[in-house]
């Protein structure tokens, strides 16, 4: 089965003014995604806007997927505007995954607004075992939350405005939890997804704290197949496909 | 039906080729494109050593099209020969090497390098890289240093040396012409045009390099006009490109004048588009009743002159 296939829209449902939640479907055979990976997905026929988009998965339903998105320009707003019934064509799943944690390790997730999205399959894989740091700019972008309670041992909120949870930076938050206990945090892996100073924030934490840190990255990109070589991230061996090596990283890896 | 068309010393089984830097070293596409069928495979430029790339937004999106600015990144000759040649080897398809140089003695290096390896059967010589040596002046834009540089590849290669024409020129036809005197077996055109593009709200260019390459559909109709222009100048055969999406297009830049045409940016879009592309040209046959594609090269009737029905 082609990674390369016509999907139809199942709901495409408005969460907030400017989210939505995409179901897919998936035709039979196709390969089957991991927490991490993404999809390509075309916003439109014709030649403008011309490339396809590139979104995480957010969840796998019985017969199709999810993706959680933001409508930020006009790609998404016209993806908003797909209905019900109305065929895309859909490239993935692309890209590498969240490495499995060991029995041993605990993963602490940290996601930055959006970023929940990636994380999100990752959380529910882990059924229960991961503690959740969930940061975005208000309560009205916390999506989710009941089911992420369900998912983790623990969930931390911050927003910028303090809405809701602790008002600040979800980092910072995380930084504090790492302070206030005084036990060995060794055997703590973080998996972060979220704004690219975010996730510089927790690669310091990381760094700091000597624990690893997997990070999904996000660039600008054309093919999702490592051809056009768009988007890049730097790294200490040079530079790596988001697309391809990534989207998740070792965030020591990363030349910041 | 005959869709075979030659390219120099090349027999392509069509006229469907990939254009460099938009199909990797055929191998990220490979789970999506029988390489057997293809005319042509063209590899992502190379230079005599790896080159890093430039820093990031390499490419942004624009009004039916794209800008990059990848910076030429590559894995250089000798990687590429040791790695992504056995890989290619497979299949019974040509595999045309593009590649550029800082300086004419690296474009002559890089050219004897190429040539004496099992697995390449011809060359596209990218000349819209600025000479170090000339004050960073672009190779492919005055055509003195073009015939230059042609002619000194040319003296170093017997595989088919095809030349890709820059677009941002004001007479392509000139170009084209000093490509030919130089010994070039093919040419092929465009590749992309220098633009850019603004963030309004920050006022910071889009593209870190500030500058970059447009691609895509966007190009399409000055890609044809030079086809045209070039072809009316030239004998020697003209592989077309320029923001092909499907058979249609590359019908009409078989008319204006090409032998071949390279699908590009389409790959980014569809990873299936060249083959796409290749069955589209077969449907287009039968119900045109065209029994050799090669026949459909430069049939364009003038204004006035009765057309096909």
């Amino acid at each position: 089965m082609s990674r390369y296939f016509t999907s139809r829209v199942k709901e495409n449902i408005p969460l907030n003014s400017d989210h939505n939640l995409l179901t897919l479907s998936l035709p039979d055979g196709a390969e089957e995604p991991l927490p991490g990976q993404f999809y390509m997905i075309e916003v439109n026929r014709g030649n403008d806007p011309l490339l396809k988009r590139a979104f995480s998965l957010f969840r796998r339903t019985s017969d199709g997927f999810q993706l959680l998105y933001r409508i930020k320009g006009r790609g998404t707003s016209l993806l908003r505007e797909m209905k019900k019934e109305s065929t895309l064509e859909v490239l993935g799943p692309l890209g590498c995954h969240y490495p499995v944690p060991s029995k041993e390790q605990v993963p602490f997730v940290i996601a930055g607004g959006i970023g929940i999205a990636s994380v999100f399959p990752f959380l529910h894989a882990q059924k229960g075992r991961a503690l959740v740091f969930y940061g975005a700019r208000s309560g009205g972008e916390i999506f989710m939350l009941d089911e992420l309670r369900a998912m983790s041992s623990e969930v931390y909120i911050s927003t910028d405005d303090g809405s809701r949870g602790t008002k600040g930076n979800i980092v910072d938050l995380l930084d504090r939890y790492f302070a206030d206990k005084k036990m060995d945090i060794s055997r703590y892996v973080l998996y972060a997804c979220g704004p690219h100073p975010m996730l510089k924030a927790v690669s310091r934490v990381a760094a700091s704290r000597r624990i690893t840190a997997y990070i999904s990255m996000e660039e600008y990109m054309a093919c999702g197949l490592g051809a056009c070589l768009g988007c890049v991230v730097k790294t200490k061996t040079g530079y790596k496909r988001v697309c391809k090596e990534g989207p998740v990283f070792n965030s020591a890896e990363i030349e910041w | 039906m005959n869709l075979e068309v030659s390219l120099g010393k090349l027999k392509l089984k069509n006229p469907v080729m990939t254009a460099s830097g938009t199909f990797g070293y055929g191998e990220e596409y490979a789970e999506f494109v029988d390489l057997n069928r293809l005319g042509a495979v063209v590899v992502k430029g190379l230079s005599l050593l790896p080159k890093e790339g430039n820093p990031t937004p390499r490419i942004v999106e624009t009004s039916s099209g794209m800008l990059n600015a990848i910076g030429l990144q590559n894995i250089g000759i000798e990687r590429f020969i040791r790695e992504k040649i056995p890989f290619l080897m497979q299949f019974n398809t040509p595999v045309i090497v593009n590649f550029f140089g800082d300086t004419r003695e690296e474009y002559i290096l890089a050219a004897e390098q190429l040539s004496c390896v099992d697995g390449i059967h011809g060359l596209e010589m990218n000349i819209s890289c600025p000479n170090k040596q000339a004050g960073w002046s672009i190779f492919g834009t005055d055509p003195k240093v073009t015939h230059d540089v042609v002619s000194s590849v040319r003296k170093k290669t017997d595989l088919t040396l095809i030349v890709k024409l820059s677009p941002n020129v004001t007479d392509i036809a000139l170009m084209a012409k000093a490509a030919e005197d130089a010994g070039a077996d093919a040419l092929s055109l465009i590749n992309t045009i220098t633009g850019m593009a603004i963030d309004i709200q920050t006022r910071k260019p889009k593209l870190a390099n500030i500058r970059g390459g447009l691609s895509g559909p966007a190009i399409k109709p000055i890609a044809v006009r030079m086809v045209y222009e070039v072809k009316q100048a030239v004998k020697i055969p003209v592989v077309g490109l320029g923001g092909i999406m499907n058979a249609d297009d590359a019908v009409e830049f078989m008319i204006a004048g090409a032998t071949a045409v390279a699908v590009g940016t389409a790959n980014f879009i569809n990873p299936m588009a060249t083959i796409e592309i290749l069955d589209g040209l077969a449907a287009y046959m039968k119900l045109h009743e065209i029994e050799n594609i090669a026949s459909l090269t430069g049939t364009m009737h003038a204004p006035g002159e009765a057309g096909c029905a």
